[in-house]
């Protein structure tokens, strides 16, 4: 074929590309962000429990293995959603999981978790949001996945369910598991 | 006497109003500089909005936040690395001409500098060919065409005879 025949063939090859390019985008969420913290540790804080106002955590609390970090709060719609399945990772899988109550009233929190139990290893009261702030937490609810050594492996936006843990977050936790 | 105060002490302050609340400066150029920067940063919870429009909570957030580091006197590239640390290099309007960012900032303009070019090429091209005074056709190709003309008559004369 002449060098002029190939050319006529361009404006499809362009068409066939484009179209590959933007059907790639079908579907994809564009509200989800990655984290700009991934491969980092947790940021410093010092945070009152939620159960407990004398007692101070820092970031230590993630150090020793692999925790999910579960961003939450009574106002947050979603988060009651996915509650019954945070239970259920704790108990039944043994799941460890660390509590930020964010931008929340701590006496309704904590009759959120007798009601609905709690699923929570640790809770941070963090009333103000600074260290949802210093996370990157643009809604609630969100998931991290921290590992033994305290940094920051992933962030889930939007609520957990079986689905999202099996297929996302499990082989990740496990993964990090292994390394750490 | 104190309420003349008052007024002229509220007329002349220097005040930022952004999506609702309020957040006083020292001067003008740090008011300038809180307004530049929050349009230049979007909000991660409603895309489409920069975080001096948006009523979004995380908007709310970061506007306090670059007021905050305004009024500690930090420049703009801390602020806007402060920021980008946190919710990415998503929440700039517009990102850092980096290596990363090569595509995104000059694709626009290699499809003009291509789309003129083609056009370009095609007009001299369509010159060329038209140009007056040349001759279409070769003496030797009118002889073939005339021969080809005189050939596609004869067979029709003949076929009409016969039927």
């Amino acid at each position: 074929m002449s060098a002029k025949r190939v050319l006529l063939f361009l404006p499809l090859l362009v068409a066939v590309g484009v179209g590959i390019v933007l059907s790639a985008g079908i579907g994809r969420d564009k509200e989800t962000l990655e984290s700009a913290l991934i491969g980092k540790p947790v940021p410093a804080f010092q945070l009152a429990s939620l159960q407990d106002p004398q007692t101070t955590y820092l970031p230590d609390v993630f150090k020793g293995q692999v925790t999910l970090l579960n961003v939450w709060a009574t106002w947050c719609p979603s988060c009651r959603v996915e509650h019954p399945q945070l239970v259920k990772l704790a108990r039944e899988d043994g799941v460890p999981i660390i509590g930020l109550n964010y931008k929340d009233n701590r006496e309704e929190a904590l009759k959120w978790l007798d009601k609905l139990g709690n699923p929570y290893s640790k809770v941070l009261f963090d009333p103000q949001g600074t260290l949802g702030f210093d996370l990157g937490v643009y809604g609630a609810p969100e998931t991290y996945i921290i590992d033994a050594g305290g940094t920051v492996r992933y962030r889930h936006v939007g609520l957990v369910d079986e689905k999202v843990w099996k297929e996302e977050l499990a082989p990740l936790v496990a993964r990090y598991k292994r390394e750490g | 006497m104190r309420t003349i105060g008052l007024v002229l002490l509220i007329l002349l302050s220097s005040v930022a109003h952004a999506a609702g609340d309020t957040y006083p400066f020292d001067n003008d150029a740090d008011r300038n500089r809180f307004e530049t920067l929050t349009r230049e940063l979007r909000c991660p919870k409603c895309q489409n909005q920069s975080i001096a429009d948006s009523h979004a909570p995380i908007a709310a957030d970061m506007r306090a936040e670059v007021h905050r580091l305004v009024q500690q006197g930090e420049s703009n590239d801390a602020i806007m690395a402060a920021m980008t640390s946190r919710f990415g290099e998503f929440v700039r309007y517009r990102p850092e001409l980096e290596r990363r960012t090569l595509l995104l900032w000059f694709t626009p303009l290699v499809v003009v500098v291509v789309g003129i070019a083609a056009v370009v090429i095609l007009v001299i091209r369509s010159r060329r060919s038209a140009r007056i005074g040349e001759p279409v056709l070769s003496e030797a190709d009118r002889a073939r065409l005339d021969r080809l003309l005189d050939a596609d008559e004869s067979p029709r004369d003949t076929s009409s005879h016969h039927s």
